[in-house]
């Protein structure tokens, strides 16, 4: 439980537009357990998203260190980083991004497909995340014709199929209505206790403050507040 | 690979609609391509095979002097038939002359050849004396026909004009108009008397069994080596044809092209969710790729579907052409039947495949470019 799995050391992260510099994140110094259930707030522009990306390897700071399972990232070739998110991370967007042309067994699968599971290993593995999101029954429907609520069940089932260490969530009840975003952040929690996954969010968000155990607020690119919460 | 086969496959068919136009337009390239070089390969075994059937038989042997394309070579290219050249030849003999035909000379060429022959297929089994075959469009042109009387003006012996007359016993039907168009054809005994040698042959008609003889007055031009004129000359057409061959291509390639770089930009934010999952860029270009491919491989199957019908239709029934060979120079019949051959077909597939694996890579290169931020926003390109 108390185990290490993340460790930001004077990450900074400056985005340079011709002239211009942005300097989104400074000198951030974080570490994360295993099966935290984290959330990171802020504003707008604060650098929730930017820190959420370099966490899960889909962009890379400027400076400083990002220790991942004891392994400095600043060492990752983007095929290391695609293992790493394949095997380890699971994604979780406020736009769901499900594939359109797959079914929701099938947008499900594909994360397994990646990691070249048998067939029946993925069938196991896809109807068990379908029972733990609750869309057993809508395995062959396609994404345009699912509910914002179930889209983003699916997206979780996507994201812990794999069963990854991390789950990285960006925004994800940001679409969702308030009855739909309790069901989501209960199955979340839910998974969270049963798989031991980490869970990172970024939200504005109030009601999802109320089911973390750690949040973290940003401003301006800083840590201004590292709260953990006893449940 | 596996993998991204499967995510592509998928890919294809979630396209629906979009995706079977594309390679329907593919499949129309490709018909047409198999359509023009099977009815140009039909062309050029029909042409050979009625070059040889009525002129070369398996090859000729020619006297040194002979120039079939110089008519005043004929006086000095003709020689007496020695033994070793009576086995697996018909001989033939020729000379020139006129035809006189409503008191108008046309010049034409005499030839004589052994009645006996069945090399070739003028029909040479009904000449005896005074007696001659023509080809139709001789006949045509000098208003012919079978049991008509003919004068024929000619230098003897001495070189003095002389005229015969002949009695046309047969008219034939060839599309060879090399042995055709202003020639009438008579018993080489009885050009032989007409121009006082005995035993003359210009050229000799080489048999299956035939083998060359070393000799310094004849000279032996092989069945392959007579029909490679022939075969360059349709080889020119069918270069030609690869014009249109390149822009049947191109514009199936551009279908591709399109749609694949079409779906790049609409496809943005997929992308960079294939590599939130774990792939590579280089993965996810391959996806795009086999996707091409994909299109291709449809429009290769309902190309198969429509064109095989009409490609068994053409072969069996031909095509034909309101154009006669001779007014081209070229051999021709009147009816072409196309020849597909599995080289042609594999070597067209493999070219499509291969093309279109290279514009889809051409169209998607930029997915190795591409910043994954910025794709799940959709806002990479």
């Amino acid at each position: 439980m108390n185990e290490e799995i993340i460790r930001l050391e004077n990450l900074s992260k400056t985005f340079v537009s011709g002239e211009i510099k942005f300097t989104a994140l400074k000198d951030i110094n974080l570490s994360f357990k295993k099966s935290e259930f984290t959330g990171m707030v802020g504003p707008s522009g604060s650098g929730k998203t930017t820190l959420l990306n370099i966490i899960g390897l889909i962009d890379k700071p400027t400076d400083g260190k990002y220790i991942l399972f004891g392994e400095n990232s600043q060492a990752f070739n983007f095929r290391t980083a695609s293992a790493y998110r394949k095997k380890h991370i699971g994604f979780i967007f406020q736009t769901f991004n499900l594939l359109p042309v797959y079914t929701v067994y099938e947008n499900v699968e594909l994360a397994l497909l990646l990691l070249k599971k048998t067939e029946s290993e993925r069938k196991d593995a896809v109807m068990q995340a379908l029972e733990l999101v609750g869309l057993k029954d809508l395995k062959d429907k396609k994404p345009p014709q699912l509910s914002g609520g179930e889209s983003q069940r699916v997206a979780i089932a996507r994201a812990i199929v794999k069963k990854p260490e991390i789950v990285i969530a960006d925004e994800p009840t940001a679409n969702l209505d308030a009855k739909n975003a309790h069901s989501i952040m209960q199955t979340m929690i839910r998974i969270n206790k049963e798989l031991e996954t980490s869970f990172i969010f970024a939200t504005h968000d109030e009601k999802v403050m109320l089911y973390l155990s750690r949040i973290i607020k940003l401003e301006d690119g800083n840590v201004s507040e590292d709260i953990k919460i006893n449940s | 690979m596996k993998t991204e086969i499967k995510i592509a496959f998928k890919n294809f068919f979630g396209g629906g609609i979009k995706s079977w136009l594309n390679s329907i337009a593919i499949s129309f390239a490709f018909v047409f391509i198999i359509f023009y070089y099977g009815m140009i390969d039909g062309w050029n075994q029909q042409t050979s095979k009625d070059a040889i059937d009525w002129e070369y038989g398996y090859g000729h042997v020619i006297h040194k002097n002979y120039d079939p394309f110089n008519v005043f070579s004929l006086p000095e290219s003709h020689e007496a038939i020695t033994e070793d050249f009576t086995e697996n030849l018909t001989p033939v003999l020729i000379s020139h002359g006129n035809i006189i035909v409503n008191y108008k000379a046309n010049p034409i060429l005499i030839k004589g050849i052994d009645p006996n022959q069945n090399i070739v297929k003028i029909p040479t089994a009904n000449l005896k004396n005074n007696t001659a075959v023509i080809g139709s469009k001789m006949a045509s042109e000098c208003k012919l026909k079978s049991g008509d009387s003919i004068k024929i003006q000619y230098f003897n012996f001495s070189g003095e004009p002389d005229t015969v007359n002949f009695k046309i016993v047969e008219i034939f039907n060839t599309n060879v108009h090399f042995v055709d168009n202003g020639q009438i054809w008579i018993s080489i005994h009885e050009l032989n008397k007409m121009l006082g040698t005995q035993n003359h042959a210009t050229y000799f008609i080489a048999h299956k069994n035939f083998e060359n003889i070393n000799s310094e007055t004849w000279k032996f031009i092989s069945q392959e080596a007579l029909i490679k004129p022939i075969q360059e000359l349709i080889n020119t057409k069918k270069a030609g044809a690869a014009v249109i061959y390149i822009l049947l291509l191109a514009i199936g390639l551009m279908v591709i092209y399109d749609t694949v770089a079409l779906a790049i930009f609409r496809r943005q934010k997929e992308i960079g969710t294939l590599a939130a999952l774990g792939l590579t860029q280089k993965e996810i270009l391959r996806i795009f790729i086999i996707e091409g491919i994909f299109y291709c491989v449809g429009g290769i199957i309902i190309g198969l579907i429509y064109g095989i019908p009409l490609f068994y239709y053409l072969a069996r029934y031909g095509i034909s052409f309101p154009v006669s060979g001779d007014s081209i120079g070229v051999i021709m019949a009147p009816i072409i039947y196309s020849v597909y051959s599995f080289e042609l077909i594999a070597n067209t597939i493999i070219i499509l495949l291969m093309s279109s694996a290279f514009i889809s890579y051409l169209a998607a290169k930029k997915i190795t470019k591409m910043n994954i931020v910025d794709s799940l926003k959709g806002k990479a390109l």
